[in-house]
């Protein structure tokens, strides 16, 4: 019964996105200055849809909870044995479950923009509405046409066929949500570009409207790509911590977009210039949040990430993809040529750089997509090819350095237009540090050219991040400078992190007898002991190994080469030990014939700045929120005082006696 | 110019939605063969999985080629490839089962509801041997010749349509 409430719901979900297409449209056709009957709709539709496609999600949610088996879902990707955690989490950890999160997702979006969105003219926000629903609706379609989540068993299971081992970590309880509601979060943004464009109120209140919604898609796929990174670096095993895997570059490219998209909103709203490319972006930042889904769900690439593929679900998003992306790619066609020009900029100014490092972004972006969708070109032709590190980083970095010195110069220029004699003493200090680390460096060993370039702009980064508070009265600057600020040194802490990894990491690998000692870096590393365990769901040999340092207290670490039954697979789960300056990373491997135990041991240097500089990054994007958002009560407040004086002014202007001739 | 370069996202958009149209239409083939085949089966001993019939090891493996069927009572597909198991020991066919991390109640249970088309069965209560001849799940099952060599491979459940390739398999393995 509840899986028909949710079932339910979600076909009324659909009902109210279709009429929120309706009335939104028929306001838009309406033209300015007259009313449609159905124009009062468009946002209660949309609130109510939230709340019924949130609901559906809920149930779905207490179905992985109590292990309802008759569920098809719930018994071919849960277990009754599994720990509850897992349960819950297993929820989005199917292709079913996790489209309904997304469309959960969209419709809470839909339903915050309608409920408090009140700065926009009544028309765009109709279009806006519009829209969103029509978004909503085509995904509607494929949860209820092509992958029911309600779907029921004529006979329920005896028991669940548990969810994939990997997914069995708490990685994944944070990981895929925190990235759809980012991806979903750029869905308003385009909305927003779209009706923008339809209504052509491109212009500085638009963009102050859009910014908060692509701060907070950016923020969240920020911390969601961080997360991820860490969780495919400790549960994986193979000791890296990105892979350029389809996948991953699905995330990565919205994230792209969505940096160049937040930046050049931030302009649109500050000078009201790049009003084109800011609807541009929008589009299509969004564009690849439904190109990552339909990579990863239709199976034309191969990745790690083993969704349920389905070319028939590939063929429905494909269509979804076909009428969105190519729909609003028309109407930019056809309409961004109307578009008033923004004001114009000098090369040499703010606005310039922000430019520069937006075609930058905009590269990288194109160098990733080119990437990611080559195999797919060349297996048009029967060629199997993978496209790895040796393409993406030489390639991506071609367009990342300039990017990053412009990136570490911009904040530093004027509005408009402005000199760069005027700030030659950073400009200096800023070449010095990059041209002085890659020197001292390079005194010390041979290491390869792009972990060096790293390791000099990390230097010139982190110290150009706090040039623009130089000169100021700290407590009086804005809370959204210091967002920058942080966020710029995030940048800066996590190239740092990169460019250690690569340039000082050491990797040992070696047949080791119980009780061996295997030396590496300052570690020395015991095999003490090598013994099965068994958990709720699998079993284990784990390793027992001491760790030195310096000839110090052993720390004991304890990798594992775990099989679980539930489905059956076996993965690696790593032991790490953290330090301030790097993590030591351990593996247990096979068991040779001789009776020795393959042991992989990794030193890396400062791995977890990686992390860290995400989490900064996320944070400056959380401070702009914040900053911003303080900043627009107060005007809204302010505007409010001031209409309430003037009001007074004249009651009393009229009270008052005339004064004696 | 400036009308024309507004239509190129789209243009490139249609070229990338016509390759994966293109794609989707296609057939793949993601066969990976195991690394296991033509290695000899290693040395294991394990004990009956229930009392009805012995155990299984190593030296069993002798004489005429044999299939060696890795399963659960626990696992769901084993249910859905017992009748073909079945149908394979009715053509002559000897099955050797190893049941992973099982009980014998269960063993014999699962065999009096499903049928019993096993000559041995041992028990492997940690995946030890599982794992050893490369098998990473449940149900698996190889094809084994005379001097207990592992010749074939097969993962996942075995279907009606999968009957004719074990024959084929065994009759190669001669």
């Amino acid at each position: 019964m509840i899986a028909e409430i949710g079932l339910a719901a979600l076909w009324l979900a659909a009902a109210l996105a279709v009429l929120q297409l309706v009335s939104g449209a028929l306001t838009l056709r309406a033209g300015p200055g007259q009313t449609n009957p159905l124009a009062i709709y468009a946002r209660p539709a949309a609130v109510v849809q939230a709340f019924l496609a949130v609901l559906a999600f809920l149930l779905l949610l207490r179905a992985f909870a109590v292990t309802d088996l008759s569920l098809k879902l719930v018994a071919t990707n849960s277990h009754s044995m599994k720990p509850f955690i897992y349960k819950l989490t297993g929820t989005w950890g199917n292709h079913e479950g996790s489209m309904l999160l997304w469309v959960g997702v969209l419709a809470a979006s839909g339903g915050m923009l309608a409920a408090f969105e009140r700065r926009l003219p009544e028309r765009t926000m109709a279009a806006t509405l519009a829209v969103q629903g029509f978004v909503a609706l085509g995904f509607y379609a494929f949860l209820l046409l092509s992958s029911n989540p309600f779907e029921r068993l004529a006979v329920p299971a005896a028991e669940g066929n548990g969810l994939n081992p990997l997914l069995q970590d708490i990685g994944l309880a944070i990981h895929p949500p925190t990235l759809y509601a980012g991806y979903v979060g750029l869905s308003v943004a385009f909305s927003l570009a779209m009706g923008a464009l339809l209504t052509r109120e491109v212009n500085p209140a638009f963009a102050r409207v859009m910014r908060p919604w692509v701060l907070g898609a950016w923020v969240l796929l920020t911390l969601g790509i961080t997360a991820g990174s860490y969780w495919a670096y400790y549960e994986l095993g193979w000791g890296g911590w990105w892979f350029w895997d389809p996948v991953e570059n699905a995330s990565l490219m919205p994230w792209l977009a969505a940096t160049a998209l937040m930046h050049s909103v931030s302009v649109l709203a500050a000078r009201d210039a790049l009003r084109t490319w800011t609807i541009m972006l929008g589009v299509l930042a969004f564009s690849m949040s439904m190109l990552g889904t339909f990579l990863v769900r239709s199976g034309v690439l191969t990745s790690v990430h083993a969704f349920a593929v389905d070319p028939e679900r590939g063929a429905f998003i494909l269509g979804l993809l076909g009428l969105y992306i190519g729909g609003a790619l028309t109407i930019f066609a056809l309409r961004a040529g109307a578009v008033a020009e923004g004001k114009r900029f000098a090369a040499a100014s703010r606005e310039g750089a922000l430019v520069f490092n937006n075609v930058m972004l905009s590269a990288i972006l194109a160098i990733v997509l080119l990437g990611t969708l080559y195999p797919l070109l060349t297996e048009a032709f029967d060629v199997r090819v993978s496209v790895g590190p040796p393409y993406f980083n030489p390639a991506g970095a071609i367009f990342a350095v300039p990017m990053l010195l412009v990136m570490a110069v911009g904040p530093l220029l004027r509005w408009k237009s402005d000199k760069p004699a005027r700030i030659q003493f950073e400009l200096a200090l800023i070449a010095a540090l990059v041209i002085g680390v890659i020197a001292l460096v390079s005194f010390f060993g041979q290491f390869p050219l792009l972990p060096l370039l790293g390791l000099g702009l990390a230097a010139a980064l982190g110290v150009a991040a706090f040039l623009p508070l130089r000169g100021r009265t700290l407590a009086r600057v804005p809370v959204a400078t210091w967002g920058m600020v942080i966020a710029h040194f995030g940048i800066a802490v996590s190239l740092f992190g990169m460019a250690c990894e690569g340039a000082f990491s050491e990797e040992r690998l070696a047949a080791v007898a119980p009780g061996g000692t295997e030396q590496i870096g300052d570690f020395a590393v015991t095999l003490e002991a090598v013994t099965p365990i068994a958990g709720p769901n699998w079993t284990a040999m784990e390793a027992r190994l001491a760790v030195r340092q310096n000839g110090g207290e052993p720390v004991i670490l304890t990798p594992q080469a775990r099989s679980f039954w539930s489905p059956p697979q076996s993965t690696s789960e790593s032991a790490l030990l953290t330090k301030w300056n790097g993590q030591l990373y351990a593996v247990i491997g096979n068991q040779a014939e001789d009776g020795r135990w393959q042991v992989r041991v990794w030193w890396k240097p400062f791995v977890t700045f990686i992390w860290y500089g995400g989490l900064l990054i996320g944070l400056g994007g959380i401070l702009s929120i914040v900053g911003r958002m303080r900043v627009d009560l107060k005007r809204r407040a302010a505007s409010t005082m001031g209409a309430q004086r003037r009001a007074d002014v004249e009651a009393l202007g009229a009270a008052a006696p005339q004064p004696a001739e | 110019m400036r009308k024309l370069t507004l239509w190129l996202p789209l243009a490139l958009f249609a070229f990338f939605a016509g390759l994966a149209a293109y794609m989707l239409t296609q057939e793949k083939d993601q066969f990976v063969e195991s690394t296991m085949i033509g290695q000899p089966l290693p040395a294991f001993a394990l004990d009956p999985a229930f009392d009805g019939l012995p155990g299984a090891s190593r030296a069993d493996f002798t004489g005429r080629p044999k299939l060696l069927n890795i399963w659960a009572s626990w696992c769901l597909p084993c249910i859905a490839e017992a009748p073909q198991l079945e149908a394979l020991q009715k053509q002559g066919v000897e099955i050797i089962g190893i049941a992973i991390r099982d009980k014998p109640a269960d063993v014999a249970g699962f065999l009096a509801r499903y049928g019993n088309p096993y000559a041995r069965i041992g028990s492997d209560r940690i995946s030890e041997v599982q794992l050893a001849i490369g098998s990473s799940g449940v149900p698996e099952t190889f094809v084994i010749d005379g001097k207990g060599v592992i010749r074939y491979q097969h993962i996942g459940d075995i279907g009606a349509e999968d009957v004719p390739t074990l024959l084929a398999e065994l009759e190669k393995a001669q």
